[in-house]
């Protein structure tokens, strides 16, 4: 029962990073940086439970504030370039997070061991579930409730003028400027909110795996974050939801039997998913 | 209300508007007509901001609009519509309305919650009397893609209106339509004059530009070549020279 507590997480985390993506996509703006939020928001978070002894939801609450601080800090000059540009550019922030966190050693002694971010080796014993008792039932009740609340925010921004001037940005820039629409302003918030959610989504990783470490927020974290909402469509957010469940349900746990020939399936129904449902799962809007 | 002064965009070698000068008085319907490639719609996207002037001057009720981006350019009462139709496709009818409601009032109007995060409900009577105003009112929660032709320019003219405009820049606005359609448009246009709105209008159709202006400047090669009523317009050589061909005047 474990396992399907244990993917049950995994999805619900993942799903807290797709919709930071989500968001973003919705502006037009294709980002690689979300994995770089998410490892930010994961090592603030630790750090916060392990090293000051804080309470997990504050903890998530100052994850939140820092993967946005960074979004929006990142946001201001990658938004000024455009498609393939900005793809490099949230590229290369995501991989100089990883990089500063392959540098980034803050121990301090607990007891008769040192805890906190040692560089390469990680940061280990990020224990706040198990020193609180909780069971993974909890745990998995705890991150659910988190995304479910992620994705009420963001549905309630797509119902209100918000969210239409979101979409109104990602189809056609030149028009949403002619009509009065601030694109800087718009396009970092999008990207800040994004960070926010993603930080919470670190935060939360890092306390379910006890233990973080820089390649984990590599370049593969960041191609899931931008494939999630692609994949599902951006009708609305229950489209990334089932991309989640889609990649990390069915092609990484559910063709494990596989083996190592999974990799190479796994792109072939990404590619045939996307032939299939070009639009995403949920496909475009046809009626509003 | 406008005012260009000796205003040039080049583009390389190429000198798309050439030193124009042209002056539009408040609740004027001002005709831009010219050849194609003279230099009209560059001109709209140089008042608009979308291009910088490489030189000259832009005033708008005597204010250089030189600083000044696009998206701000709308709430000092600029507004636009496209030659070739630029609207949300994928948004519904109704909200390519809502999204374009970036006038100075309505920013004051309203606060900042109410105004980005608020529901639909404050504001449904205005989108409403736009909607009435353009014939759309039975489509409003169609996706704009999903409009046929001539649906999409009343909806885009509609969603320049939504923005409150004191000038309204209409860059070819009967392009492909029937003589039905542009009898409508003249409607349209001389109610939006009753409005108070003032109206630079760009256009090719004769039928329209003669009939609903009340000074019409001519443009060829980015130049100004004449400018007067739509009568003096169509007597003069230089017009006919350039509209025609070499022997004609």
């Amino acid at each position: 029962m474990d396992f399907y507590f244990g993917l049950v997480q995994i999805i619900g985390v993942h799903t807290l990073l797709g919709l930071s993506a989500y968001i973003v996509l919705l502006t037009g703006q294709v980002s690689l940086a979300q994995a770089g939020f998410f490892a930010v928001g994961a090592y603030a978070a630790g750090m916060l439970t392990v090293l000051a002894g804080w309470h997990l939801v504050p903890a998530l609450g100052a994850s939140a504030v820092c993967g946005a601080g960074v979004a929006c800090a990142v946001g201001f000059p990658a938004l000024r370039v455009k498609g393939l540009m900005l793809v490099i550019a949230t590229l290369a922030f995501g991989e100089g997070v990883r990089l500063f966190f392959f540098n980034f050693d803050y121990q301090i002694a607990k007891g008769e061991i040192k805890v906190g971010p040692l560089g390469g080796e990680g940061f280990r014993q990020i224990r706040f579930f198990p020193e609180n008792g909780w069971t993974t039932g909890e745990v998995m009740v705890f991150i659910w409730s988190i995304v479910a609340a992620a994705m009420a925010l963001l549905w309630w921004f797509d119902r209100s003028r918000y969210g239409s001037v979101l979409r109104a940005v990602g189809e056609d820039e030149l028009a949403a400027q002619s009509v009065g629409i601030n694109l800087t302003a718009v396009k970092v918030s999008a990207m800040t909110v994004g960070g926010a959610i993603a930080g919470v989504g670190g935060g939360l990783y890092a306390h379910y795996t006890t233990h973080i470490e820089h390649a984990s927020f590599n370049i593969l974290l960041a191609t899931f974050a931008i494939a999630y909402p692609i994949v599902g469509g951006l009708r609305n957010v229950f489209g990334t939801v089932l991309a989640v469940i889609f990649v990390q349900g069915f092609l990484i746990e559910g063709l494990r039997f596989l083996g190592d020939w999974r990799n190479l399936l796994f792109g072939a129904l990404i590619v045939l998913a996307m032939n299939l449902r070009p639009s995403g799962f949920l496909g475009a809007r046809r009626r509003a | 209300m406008l005012e260009l002064q000796t205003l040039s965009r080049h583009f390389g070698g190429v000198r798309a508007v050439d030193g124009l000068d042209l002056s539009v008085a408040e609740g004027q319907i001002f005709g831009l007509i010219g050849p194609n490639g003279s230099g009209k719609s560059t001109t709209v996207n140089v008042i608009t901001g979308l291009f910088a002037p490489t030189s000259g001057k832009i005033l708008f009720r005597g204010e250089d609009l030189a600083a000044v981006p696009t998206h701000r350019r709308l709430r000092a009462g600029i507004a636009r519509t496209f030659q070739n139709i630029r609207l949300f496709g994928q948004l519904s009818v109704w909200q390519n309305l809502w999204v374009a409601q970036n006038s100075a009032e309505d920013q004051e109007r309203q606060g900042f919650f109410a105004r980005w995060l608020g529901g639909q409900g404050g504001v449904r009577a205005e989108i409403a009397q736009l909607l009435e105003f353009s014939g759309l009112a039975h489509k409003q929660d169609e996706l704009a893609a999903n409009l046929a032709f001539g649906e999409q320019r009343r909806l885009e003219l509609a969603r320049a209106m939504a923005a409150k405009p004191k000038l309204l820049l209409l860059d070819e606005p009967a392009a492909g339509m029937n003589s039905e359609e542009i009898a409508q448009l003249r409607e349209r246009i001389l109610s939006l004059r009753e409005r108070g709105v003032t109206i630079l209008l760009v256009e090719h159709v004769m039928e329209l530009v003669m009939g609903v202006t009340d000074r019409i400047a001519v443009l060829n090669f980015g130049q100004k070549i004449a400018e007067g009523t739509p009568a003096e317009i169509q007597a003069h050589p230089a017009v006919r020279k350039a509209y025609l061909g070499g022997d004609a005047a």
